[in-house]
């Protein structure tokens, strides 16, 4: 009896050493990645506050300390000032127009996949598909590069139209502000589309073909099969791309609007991102910039999460 | 009967698959023609350039603009830089990605699933330009090569991605180096490492393109003319090309050939020379990698 109390007694000890043992060894390996957590804190906590400068109106060289404490001014002065506040409409506006035409044509991406999937030739596929995905994969400088070759008034597409006389004068692609924001989703669409079909076509790749099979037996063509089969099996990728693309409303990106924007264009190219930017570098309103990120920054939480509540309400999985 | 029907529906069908084809020749080559273009009026003849007459195929080819180009001021530099910034981000980054989806698959690590949260929920905000400027500012990084490499380090994407790929692999391998008595180090570096290349190639295919591809950095952090990158010298070569022009001249000693206006430089020529120097790498290594590529956005598609 007493010997039996002693072992369980022994053994609690042991597993009291061996606990210890392991949450020493489990210090051991967070002291290991702790470099990399000063990182994401320096990199990814540490910047958060810098949303203080928004209450301040910081001016730089003067140091944060001896800068006045304005309070809510710069949130106020959003929509109280008219002329900001034109400003800010003008900007808004800009930027749901820019998100709204890119979720209005995001099913060519889909299309693109169901055209490319019907060739039936693997060797010609595969070169379109190279060639179609490169223009994803240069930077939004070269993109103006290549627009300034083809599009400025001593280019390629302005010289060909003088020498054939058709036009007298080179037409403004660039430098005017003419039809602004759909030029900007055709450049989006011309490096995009390509890259945007290829979770799709992987997606085809994985159907059954014994789908296809069953459909060809039961008389459907090829334009019947795609409608049957091919749609409905891409809609969840669909679905998931339409709900991060909503989640990203307000952030258009900056580079593509920065390299094509200029003193003729601004008025439609400025989108939130863009304008955060002019108005904080350019400007140096350095508070009132981040208080405009802020209220981005925490309306694209809000959506993120908004838009993961819909997701997980109707198929039952969240999108992060 | 039905044998009309069926000719109905092949014609259809045929004209479905023409315009298709069409299409999709059509598109191909609007994506690949401005590359093209810029390739064939940099070999060719200036002045025949100038004059908008190079459309299809070179003329008067000549190299005298690459010549010209590397030895304009500041670009080996940006090179330079360019190359340091994608060889060192993705070294980095991949070992750090690598790294932290092994540490994160460590079950007995101290409140392992807290700091894995940590780090990841940072995807999902974002402080904002200004701050960001800030912060790089307090930390004294601006205009130092650093602010390049250091805040791209830690992904939590790739983590994700690694750690995935890892949860995959069988444990045993793992666990037989553990009773051979090796550290967690030892394991993640012989057994583990060796084991992620294909995860670890396509982490670091996609690393590298953005690093030779970024262009904001360079111009909120850098002020510093001898840290720019390739990408904004060439955003600046577009913005400035007259005054680029008489750079070049300069450069000659001014002592041009009036016979040489086929070789003369202009700025229309410099900045599709640039162009050329700047996409090249891409247009390279992208179908050799092709692969890579697409198996990452498949993973980033099974995330999602």
């Amino acid at each position: 009896m007493q010997e039996a109390l002693n072992d369980t007694q022994e053994l609690k000890d042991l597993q009291k050493q061996k606990k210890k043992m392991q949450n020493r060894r489990g210090k051991r390996l967070f002291y290991l990645i702790i470099p990399f957590i000063i990182l994401v804190l320096l990199f990814s906590y540490y910047p958060l506050f810098g949303w203080v400068y928004a209450f301040f109106d910081y001016q730089p060289p003067i140091p944060l300390s001896q800068s006045e404490f304005v309070g809510w001014k710069w949130f106020a002065m959003l929509i109280q000032n008219k002329t900001q506040m034109h400003q800010i409409v003008q900007v808004l506006a800009n930027t749901f127009a820019m998100s709204f035409l890119n979720i209005l044509t995001s099913f060519l991406p889909v299309l693109f996949a169901i055209g490319l999937n019907e060739i039936r030739n693997k060797h010609w596929k595969n070169i379109i598909q190279t060639l179609t995905t490169l223009p994803n994969f240069i930077s939004w400088v070269l993109v103006y590069s290549i627009a300034f070759a083809m599009f400025s008034s001593s280019g390629m597409v302005n010289t060909l139209l003088q020498n054939w006389h058709w036009i007298a004068e080179p037409i403004k692609w660039l430098d005017s502000d003419s039809h602004t924001w759909l030029k900007m989703l055709l450049w989006n669409l011309w490096k995009g589309l390509g890259w945007g079909s290829i979770m799709y076509l992987a997606a085809i790749a994985g159907i059954d073909p014994e789908l296809y099979e069953a459909g060809r037996v039961d008389g459907a063509n090829r334009l019947q099969l795609i409608r049957h089969i091919t749609i409905p099996a891409l809609m969840p990728t669909y679905f998931v791309m339409l709900m991060l693309a909503i989640s990203n409303f307000l952030s258009n990106g900056m580079d593509q609007f920065f390299v094509f924007q200029n003193a003729f264009n601004l008025t439609h190219i400025q989108v939130l991102d863009l304008y955060v930017y002019n108005v904080g570098m350019g400007n140096n309103s350095l508070s009132l910039a981040t208080a405009l990120s802020m209220l981005k920054s925490i309306v694209s939480v809000v959506l993120l999460y908004v838009v993961n509540f819909v997701s997980k309400k109707t198929r039952g999985e969240s999108i992060i | 009967m039905s044998n009309i029907e069926k000719s109905e529906v092949t014609g259809g069908e045929r004209a479905f698959k023409v315009f298709n084809y069409l299409f999709f020749i059509i598109f191909t080559l609007i994506c690949v023609y401005p590359f093209y273009y810029l390739i064939i009026n940099s070999l060719s003849a200036n002045n025949l350039s100038a004059a908008g007459s190079i459309n299809f195929w070179p003329k008067g080819l000549h190299l005298s603009n690459y010549a010209a180009v590397l030895k304009l001021d500041g670009l080996p530099l940006a090179a330079l830089v360019s190359v340091g910034r994608t060889v060192i981000g993705t070294v980095l980054t991949v070992m750090a990605s690598a790294f932290l989806g092994f540490m994160f698959t460590q079950e007995k690590m101290w409140h392992r699933k807290f700091w894995y949260r940590f780090v990841i929920v940072t995807m999902y905000f974002n402080a904002g330009l200004i701050p960001m400027f800030i912060t790089m500012k307090n930390l004294h990084l601006t205009n130092t090569f650093w602010v390049y490499v250091l805040p791209a380090i830690v992904q939590p994407f790739n983590i994700i991605l690694v750690k995935t790929f890892i949860e995959s692999l069988p444990k045993s391998l793992e666990e037989a180096a553990e009773l051979d008595g090796a550290t967690t180090l030892q394991t993640f570096w012989k057994v583990v490492l060796p084991s992620c290349t294909p995860i670890l190639a396509t982490v670091a295919i996609f690393t590298a393109v953005g690093q030779w591809n970024s262009f904001q950095d360079t111009l909120i952090y850098i002020t510093d003319q001898k840290l720019y990158s390739l990408q904004y010298l060439l955003y600046q070569y577009i913005n400035q090309a007259s005054s680029l022009a008489a750079m070049v001249k300069n450069n000659a000693g001014g002592a041009l050939n009036m016979g040489a206006v086929a070789t003369q430089q202009t700025p229309t020529s410099i900045r599709m020379t640039v162009s050329i120097i700047v996409v090249l790498p891409i247009m390279f290594i992208y179908p050799m990698f092709q692969r890579y590529f697409v198996k990452g956005i498949m993973l980033g598609a099974v995330k999602g």
